[in-house]
């Protein structure tokens, strides 16, 4: 590592300390206008300290909202980013279990397919599988919102990466102790993979919390809203004028969750992407 | 407790054979080692008997019932792994009593067992910890805890020593071997060490290329080795091989013998050249050239004349110690 000492050791403080007000300075304005009334940030200048309202404005979000309360729309975000980890980690668990474990005729062609799949993005795919989620009559449901994307290649292929570092031996240990396959995948290969399962948490929640387009495309029913989307649902269509400091006040709120995950999990993150010990 | 037979046991990957027809009668409560130099199949061999690898013809009897179709976990045997294969996030107790909860023995009779068994491997401080808080010799014990606890009928090693220092793997093989005395299971061990092979083994399978050249008693097998190839292989340092060619009154084919028949001469047999030699305290091991360019040694008490080098010698031997050997390798007697 390189010590920086006297000047050096403040230039870089400095440098790092600008960066993270360019960043902040943003979030903080937004902050300041969810604490306000409307007609102080109409009026400008815009005031830069926080007003006397938090609690009146986050009440009013969490309660009413605009089209919704914004509590519902957490709660439709919430279901929905904690669906598409949870089913894309256990799915995909399992499917590099039985690409990396179990030799059946095919097992090379189905690994190469999913990671085709890579190669699609959701943008690409999303008129079809609106077509195929609108004919199960799946429109407005957390059914919906999930499903669809619920597999992942990319997870798939992390897990196979890992289950191919882990010694055969254990494998044939295992069986000699007489583990039938899925005990040795509950019972070893689950807790052994524990830290990178925590890592990919992190990161499906946050791409599940921040999905917006399919969200928009098949929630109709305001009360289907998830919060990322919703935020755009509130912005006044033709002559209705906003009422910022509760769009504000969402937009702080919608920050909350995947920040409390990242926080929460991050000593469990940190060692899954870094521990290679066996 | 167990016999095991193996009757022309064969395997081939694809169309290499691995295994050209393996037959051995193992006793009960013999200690049986498999050695040969890396790639000759004695581990594919051990796992054949493990129930890893199928066997591609030719049956495994392990006490007389045939485990060819068995999993492994009915077929009664325990395995010690090369790397140990300790479930890293699994205490050393829950390491040693995985198989037993598998097999649904009650609890107390799990704890026993396993506290047995730490007894005897001096594991009882371990038994909260970590596989990654123990050293390598102490990993080794819980690998081989987790084997005993099973009271297996069959001990299966598959070179489980060859990840430990020197030291230690000389310690560790006395403690096998004890142990293996103490609990009279019958064994089959795998190592590529003849060292390990001579001490450890009631009987050794010498295996070359597939094929187990030479199956007896340690001590039978270096005083009249089957094949050149195990002249060579058993004995350190390796016999010496010389083209029968060069020597007056030998057959054709090589004649193999051991460093230590051979002795320095005025009158010899043949002339070589020293090349060094290495004073062991105990012993000298002196290297020669012979004429053809063949490489010699002489291992000598070391209370003898060590010759300087590049100093001409003459080689004699007792005729009796000669092993002759024909173009194939096989044994002339």
């Amino acid at each position: 590592m390189v010590e920086k000492r006297g000047t050096g050791l403040w230039l870089t403080h400095l440098g790092l300390i600008v960066g993270i007000a360019f960043i902040f300075f943003p979030i903080w304005l937004a902050f300041v206008a969810s604490t306000v009334e409307q007609h102080d940030i109409v009026r400008p200048p815009m005031p830069l300290l926080p007003g006397d309202k938090f609690f009146e404005n986050y009440a009013r979000a969490l309660t009413s909202g605009i089209n919704a309360p914004v509590a519902t729309m957490l709660w439709n975000s919430l279901v929905m980013a904690m669906g598409i980890a949870l089913g894309k980690i256990a799915i995909s668990l399992l499917s590099a279990f039985a690409i990396v474990y179990f030799r059946f005729p095919g097992r090379q062609l189905f690994f190469w397919l999913i990671f085709l799949t890579l190669m699609l993005p959701v943008e690409v795919r999303i008129v079809p599988t609106y077509e195929v989620i609108a004919n199960f009559g799946m429109l407005n449901s957390y059914q919906g919102l999930i499903l669809p994307l619920i597999a992942s290649a990319t997870a798939t292929f992390l897990f196979r990466q890992f289950f191919m570092t882990v010694p055969d031996e254990l494998a044939e240990a295992a069986r000699v102790d007489g583990a039938k396959p899925m005990r040795f995948f509950f019972d070893i290969l689950l807790p052994m993979s524990r830290t990178n399962i925590a890592a990919l948490f992190v990161i499906l929640f946050i791409y599940g919390w921040n999905q917006y387009l399919w969200p928009l495309l098949i929630t109709t029913e305001p009360e289907m809203n998830t919060i990322v989307m919703g935020i755009k649902q509130m912005f006044p269509s033709g002559d209705d004028f906003a009422h910022w400091p509760t769009i504000m006040a969402t937009s702080i709120l919608a920050m909350v969750p995947p920040v409390i995950v990242v926080i929460g999990m991050q000593k469990l993150f940190i060692r899954g992407l870094v521990e290679s010990e066996k | 407790m167990a016999t095991v037979t193996l009757e022309n046991l064969k395997k081939s990957f694809g169309k290499t054979e691995v295994i050209q027809g393996i037959d051995i009668d193992i006793a009960d409560g013999e200690f049986v080692v498999i050695v040969g130099p890396s790639g000759c199949g004695k581990s594919t061999l051990l796992r054949m008997v493990a129930g890893l690898e199928t066997a591609t013809s030719g049956e495994v009897r392990i006490d007389g019932k045939r485990v060819n179709d068995v999993e492994p976990m009915d077929r009664d045997i325990a395995m010690v792994f090369q790397n140990y294969a300790l479930y890293p996030h699994m205490s050393v107790f829950d390491n040693m009593a995985y198989g037993l909860k598998i097999q649904k023995v009650a609890k107390p009779e799990i704890a026993e067992r396993v506290q047995t068994a730490a007894k005897l491997l001096q594991l009882e401080p371990y038994l909260e910890r970590k596989p990654r808080e123990l050293s390598g010799g102490q990993r080794q014990r819980v690998a081989m805890g987790r084997a005993i606890v099973r009271k297996p009928a069959v001990f299966l090693f598959d070179e489980p020593l060859s990840n430990l220092d020197a030291k230690l793997r000389v310690q560790m093989r006395l403690e096998i071997k004890a142990l293996q005395r103490e609990l009279g299971v019958t064994s089959l061990y795998v190592t590529h060490d003849q060292v390990e092979a001579m001490t450890l083994a009631d009987r050794m399978i010498v295996m070359n290329a597939g094929v187990a050249d030479q199956i007896g008693a340690p001590l039978d097998v270096y005083a009249d080795p089957a094949t050149e190839f195990v002249a060579g292989f058993i004995g350190s340092p390796p016999t010496n091989f010389i083209d029968a060619a060069l020597l007056d009154g030998e057959r054709a084919g090589r004649i193999g013998i051991r460093p230590e028949h051979v002795r320095l001469a005025e009158q010899g047999r043949i002339e070589a050249v020293v090349v060094y030699a290495e004073a062991l305290g105990a012993e000298t091991l002196v290297h020669l050239r012979a004429g053809d360019g063949q490489q010699i040694t002489v291992r000598q008490e070391s209370g003898l004349a060590i010759p300087t080098e590049g100093q001409s010698c003459g080689l004699a031997w007792d005729s009796a110690q000669v092993m002759r050997f024909d173009e194939a390798g096989l044994r002339q007697r």
